[in-house]
């Protein structure tokens, strides 16, 4: 536990100077009231808006750790968010409606996983495919238009409060913390790893990476649809063309500022939640502060750098070769005192 | 006659091209007027432009994620230079290509000095180069410039009142050089080499360093001259221009006979990738009944096609090589 906490301390610590910093432009951002029904305040709508890229980035975390990357999680938001629409309108109950949607996920997953795992297809390109012809498919399913519908049920999923937490919040917390206690309380978390350093190594030491690789990806269509759900829910309607449009960028985002390395092996679901809570601190902090939006990116992209830096394999034996020269003097100096 | 394997997926691209074409031809034969080959060239050019920078840099297995940003960030700057300033047309475009490639260079440079991939590198210059827009203004500025002006009307007349325009014969020119600078110069080979695997190409005395940071300038060269095309053909600045426009240069690369990995492929096939994907959408107009979410599951499906197709060759080469 403690281990695991010292690891996601870089992460931690930026987000208490985020919040540090939003707080002192604008210093209402940590007041958080109950109006009788539910909890508002800045704080509380953070948790609820990056409620879509924190759900990708747990599905996102998984596959990276395999060394892949998945590009369609945006375009599969937006097919399980028309195939909810979809069923939610042709009359289907609201259980059949998710599990609709979250079967459209998972095949989604399957089909990136089978090109990955079997055909052997890079990564990058196998979900490229799905990426550019998934909002053809969620056009397809929608006909064009923005399917609207008004079933108070299934826009609970995106508006409603459990004892005054927004829903969205529940549903990412929730998933983040059974997906985090599934992979580090049996082996599936280290064979993942496992495949993801090494894939030739670890089939030959009895990992079955080809189904690990295709879990996997099945793991982050199924997060995708859940974000997809949401958002659908959330705005009462499917929109093929805009639903998750570039969210994947911003979950890899989430998941490299929380540390996972894109190179594969070790990862950390908590610290890809804490990076899917900055960037949504940066995008709400941004507006409330009063600084323009058009800051946005730019902020964006120094903090990438600064990470990129810090994460950097040719610079982290630079730090090492620091550390063990302190810690040598130190241990000189100790010496020649304990002598003298 | 043989063939040399490499040759497959280009001929294929070339062939998918032809009888596509043809097929199209059947339908439409209007679709074989000079009008609409003139379009073609002419709609296309800033994706074939900036699909050369791309085409280099996976050739020597990298990814250059921000060219869709550095595209909206050039028709910005010179619309914005344009308007706040009194500099001449000409020396903007210049200062702005100056820019491009030194962003590209930089990046470059990151790339090699922290050994860091090369998408979440280009990922951040993504969003900086989108940001550096947003932050010189969030309209769109309408260009009123004459020497614009004059560029986006100069054309010559095909047989059939085509229009062949200045900015699709720039494209078949950039094409042509970035053809020659792959294949037969000394930085084209290091490219190559560099695709193929990077410890080799250092024992080969290939300098890695300078070569990455001149591929990715040389992709943000391509991009700072896209986005020049662009702002012809628009008129105009937007800095939510060609959002994704990265993807689809890749996709054209891929459809081009590219293999992603790098190592091999040809500058060619990517006009052909291009212009594929520019016929697909051409065929989309005439047709007129049809939506234009068939592109997408279209050109979604010609990339799985041609990754397969790719695949099943490098596996028959292999086993050709293996028995030889």
């Amino acid at each position: 536990m403690r281990r695991s906490l010292q690891r996601i301390t870089p992460q931690l610590l930026t987000l208490a100077a985020l919040v540090a910093l939003v707080t002192l432009f604008f210093p209402n951002f940590i007041s958080i009231s109950y109006d009788g029904t539910r909890f508002v305040g800045p704080i509380v709508d953070v948790l609820k808006r990056s409620a879509p890229v924190a759900l990708l980035a747990v599905g996102m975390t998984l596959v990276i750790a395999t060394r892949g990357i998945d590009l369609s999680v945006g375009t599969v938001m937006a097919i399980a968010g028309a195939v909810a629409a979809y069923a939610i309108t042709s009359g289907f109950g609201l259980p059949a409606t998710l599990a609709l949607a979250l079967l459209a996920g998972l095949a989604a997953g399957l089909w990136n996983g089978c090109l990955v795992a079997l055909i052997g297809i890079q990564p990058i390109v196998a979900t490229l495919i799905l990426m550019t012809a998934g909002r053809g498919i969620a056009q397809l399913i929608t006909e064009g238009r923005i399917l609207t519908f008004s079933n108070n049920d299934f826009a609970f999923i995106g508006s409603g409060t459990v004892y005054g937490i927004p829903f969205p919040t529940i549903l990412w917390l929730a998933t983040a913390i059974l997906v985090a206690a599934l992979m580090r309380r049996t082996a599936l978390g280290l064979l993942i790893e496992a495949t993801g350093i090494n894939r030739a190594a670890s089939a030959l030491a009895g990992v079955n990476a080809t189904v690990i690789l295709i879990a996997v990806y099945m793991a982050s269509g199924f997060c995708a649809a859940l974000a997809g759900i949401v958002a659908t829910a959330d705005i009462r309607g499917a929109d093929a063309n805009n639903a998750g449009l570039w969210l994947e960028l911003d979950a890899i985002l989430a998941v490299v500022i929380g540390g996972n390395s894109l190179l594969g092996g070790r990862f950390s679901i908590a610290g890809a939640m804490i990076g899917a809570l900055i960037i949504q601190t940066i995008n709400t902090g941004i507006v409330l502060a009063g600084f323009p939006s058009e800051y946005n990116l730019v902020i964006k992209a120094g903090l990438v750098l600064v990470i990129l830096v810090m994460q950097s394999p040719n610079l982290s034996a630079d730090w090492f070769y620091l550390k063990t020269l302190i810690s040598e003097q130190r241990t000189a100096r100790a010496e020649r005192k304990e002598a003298s | 006659m043989t063939i040399n394997p490499r040759l497959y997926p280009l001929l294929t691209t070339i062939g998918i091209f032809i009888v596509g074409y043809f097929l199209c031809y059947l339908q439409f034969p209007n679709i074989l007027s000079t009008r609409v080959v003139g379009n073609l060239l002419t709609d296309n050019a800033y994706l074939g432009i900036v699909a050369v920078g791309m085409t280099i840099v996976i050739l020597s297995g990298g990814i250059d994620l921000s060219v869709g940003s550095v595209i909206a960030f050039s028709g910005v700057f010179i619309a914005v230079m344009l308007r706040d300033t009194d500099l001449p047309a000409p020396l903007i475009i210049v200062m702005l290509l100056v820019i491009t490639s030194a962003f590209g260079a930089a990046m470059g440079w990151l790339i090699h000095a922290l050994a860091m991939p090369a998408f979440i590198v280009t990922l951040a210059g993504m969003f900086l180069a989108r940001g550096a827009a947003y932050m010189l203004t969030i309209d769109s500025i309408a260009i009123t410039d004459p020497f614009f002006a004059a560029i986006q009307n100069a054309y010559w007349l095909m047989p059939g009142r085509g229009r062949l325009t200045l900015i699709g014969v720039l494209m078949v020119v950039v094409v042509l050089a970035g053809a020659l600078l792959a294949h037969r110069t000394r930085f084209g080979a290091s490219v190559f080499a560099l695709g193929g695997g990077e410890q080799t190409a250092r024992l080969m005395g290939v300098n890695v360093g300078r070569t990455t940071v001149l591929i990715y300038a040389f992709s943000g060269l391509m991009a700072g001259l896209s986005g020049v095309v662009f702002s012809v053909y628009t008129g105009s600045g937007y800095p939510l221009a060609t959002v994704g426009t990265e993807l689809t240069a890749i996709a054209a690369v891929v459809i081009g006979g590219t293999i992603l990995t790098g190592g091999a492929g040809y500058v060619i096939g990517t006009l052909f990738g291009v212009l594929t994907m520019g016929l697909i959408q051409t065929y989309l107009v005439f047709d007129g009944s049809l939506s234009s979410w068939w592109t997408k599951i279209v050109i979604g499906m010609l990339l799985l096609l041609f990754i397969l197709l790719q695949k099943g060759l490098l596996r028959l080469t292999a086993f050709g090589a293996a028995r030889a």
